[in-house]
């Protein structure tokens, strides 16, 4: 619309985490482990 | 606050827009200025993320924590499976399609009139909030420092204008950066100065020991009672809802991602945010809750909203007042008593002894809840117009009472320089939706880049001028985080569901979704103003709406009706 599209940039540019997908699971796996340490943190002081 | 926190608050937030105005001159084109573009991916996540956390955050946020413990984080649990999608889905047809705005995006997708109801939804809903987000602090601020709320209102205000104007998308995102900075060192400051000011010989241990006696750590909640405020079911889902609408949508935040110098930038500033967010929110209520804590050591006032209690009291309503008072003070140091007894029961290894003191701890400050509501209700009677939620004020009284000078005024400064980055993003965005969907699109289709540039500064002025006069007539009774929340949810669900059929439902033509997202926001109007649900399942109620709608009215069309605009 404005100026020329840019190629789809895949390269993550992370060490261990060449593609997106690794990346968002890692992101998901992350806020899985908060949920867990603030139930955890919930029961504990119940 | 003496001479040097106005030292460090004065110097800290001229200093920053002075610097962002100074850095970002001479931006003459219409991309430079509205989007800057080569912005570093750790620039754009705390871009973003200085967007979203206004003063409401800091202020607010403290005071939920002390009043009704760690529940709210719930309400960020959708916001990382959001910026994934977003990440994955949304960015990359943005940056393909080189677009300025969001709702560009629907022009081309759908039409015209797609593309100026998304745009116009947007702007009654953040004009509305960008006034709230000037408001909300300069009440608190103004009420507690003894300011004019007006003089509060207009000084911040002209201030944020000034630099956002004169340096645009760049400047904004430069002075975000070093206004978050700010933000960050003056809140672990507060952190820590906590943890110092707590009795000798209570430890963080002990203290969340407490913090959880009185039922402030529950943080999660799995009940799937749909009028409970904030569950796992309502933060993951309506949370959800909301982050992809407030991120995916919401040109104040797509306006920050789409500076990245690539696609690889934009993705990783949006998951610095994804990883961040909840954290970062659980921080700042736990800080809440720790001043909870320090309050049952530290007897506090009935209520923290003392200029209001001191106003009531000179007019007729002091006997009362100061009878409960009373009443308060004797109840907190029963239950002072209780909690010193009970902690000293946990460390003797007696938990008998240890839950009968607790219990008692629990009755007398039941007590004292008892002559807080009464003391709300008084007040209420003797000036209708008082707020009578004092939880704002927490948090900034804990400030000004115990932390040293210098950092006072640091930590006011962070509230200031958290409205400014806020309002900036939201004035850009605001401007640039002015010009870019609006006045380009409509008004004047054919001027010189120069001319657009200009129109931009002068949009971006009036949306200032706008919030400012709106500050100046508002008047809030709700918490004031939940009210910004609230407007957003009223309005998001739609906007979302505008995106979500042009994402995923290509078969759906423009003037299918265009009436389908008018009658699913008059419905929302009419189930908030009926129902006492969660104001998150707005979010998705209104999504769900429009998408149903829009498949159902497509259905019912004689054939495609296909224009881009």
């Amino acid at each position: 619309m404005n100026q020329s599209p840019e190629p789809n940039d895949e390269s993550t540019g992370l060490p261990g985490l060449r593609r997106w997908r690794s990346v968002y699971l890692v992101v998901a796996g992350i806020f899985v482990v908060w949920v867990v340490l603030l139930t955890v943190l919930t029961e504990s002081y119940s | 606050m003496n001479g040097l926190d106005y030292l460090v608050l004065l110097g800290v937030l001229v200093g920053i827009a002075a610097y962002g105005m100074w850095a970002t001159r001479g931006r003459g084109d219409l991309r430079g200025y509205l989007q800057g573009g080569n912005t570093h991916w750790l620039t754009i996540g705390l871009s973003v993320m200085a967007t979203q956390a206004s003063a409401i955050t800091f202020l607010s946020t403290p005071g939920q924590g002390y009043e009704s413990g760690l529940g709210f984080v719930q309400n960020y649990f959708g916001a990382p499976l959001a910026l994934i999608l977003i990440a994955a889905v949304f960015l990359p047809i943005y940056r393909k399609l080189n677009v300025y705005t969001a709702y560009e995006y629907l022009g081309k997708r759908f039409d015209r009139k797609t593309r100026l109801l998304g745009a116009g939804l947007f702007l009654v809903q953040r004009g509305l909030g960008a006034g709230i987000t000037i408001y909300a602090p300069a009440i608190v601020l103004s009420t507690v420092m003894g300011w004019r709320l007006d003089a509060t209102i207009i000084c911040s205000g002209l201030l944020v204008i000034a630099y956002t104007v004169s340096g645009g998308s760049p400047a904004v995102n430069l002075t975000q950066k070093y206004q978050i900075g700010v933000i960050f060192v003056g809140m672990i400051a507060a952190f820590f100065v906590l943890l110092a000011k707590l009795p000798a010989g209570l430890g963080l241990g002990d203290a969340l020991a407490v913090a959880g006696g009185f039922h402030k750590l529950e943080a999660v909640d799995f009940s799937l009672n749909p009028d409970r405020r904030y569950t796992v079911w309502s933060g993951v889902l309506g949370g959800m809802f909301l982050a992809l609408s407030y991120f995916g949508t919401d040109q104040s935040q797509v306006q920050r991602y789409l500076t990245g110098a690539s696609l690889r930038e934009s993705r990783l500033g949006l998951m610095f945010n994804a990883v961040f967010k909840i954290p970062m929110q659980f921080f700042i209520l736990l800080l809440g809750a720790l001043v909870f804590v320090f309050y049952q050591f530290e007897r506090p006032p009935v209520f923290f909203n003392q200029a209001a209690w001191h106003q009531a009291a000179a007019h007729g309503a002091g006997g009362k007042l100061r009878a409960l008072e009373a009443d308060f003070n004797a109840a907190h140091a029963d239950k002072q008593r209780h909690v010193n007894a009970w902690l000293a029961a946990r460390h003797a290894g007696d938990p008998a002894a240890a839950a009968a003191e607790r219990t008692a701890a629990l009755a007398a400050h039941a007590r004292t809840e008892a002559a807080r509501d009464v003391t709300r209700t008084v007040l209420k009677a003797a000036d209708p117009k008082a707020l009578a939620n004092d939880s704002d004020y927490v948090f900034v009284t804990f400030i000004l009472d115990h932390l040293p000078h210098g950092l006072i005024g640091l930590l006011v400064a962070a509230f200031f320089a958290a409205t400014f980055s806020s309002k900036a993003g939201e004035l850009n965005a605001l401007g640039s939706t002015t010009v870019v969907d609006v006045y380009r699109h409509v008004v004047r289709c054919d001027a010189t880049d120069a001319h657009y540039v200009a129109a931009s500064k002068w949009f971006t002025a009036l949306w200032g001028f706008f919030a400012i006069g709106f500050a100046l007539f508002c008047n809030l009774a709700e918490n004031l985080i939940q009210a910004t929340n609230i407007i957003g949810s009223i309005f998001y669900g739609v906007v979302l569901g505008l995106f979500l059929v042009a994402f995923f439902l290509r078969w759906v033509s423009g003037t299918a979704v265009f009436w389908a997202a008018v009658v699913s926001q008059v419905l929302v109007f009419v189930l908030y103003a009926t129902l006492s649900i969660s104001y998150l399942w707005y979010n998705v109620i209104g999504c769900g709406a429009c998408m149903l709608l829009g498949v159902l009215i497509q259905a019912a069309l004689p054939a495609r009706q296909e224009s881009t605009a």
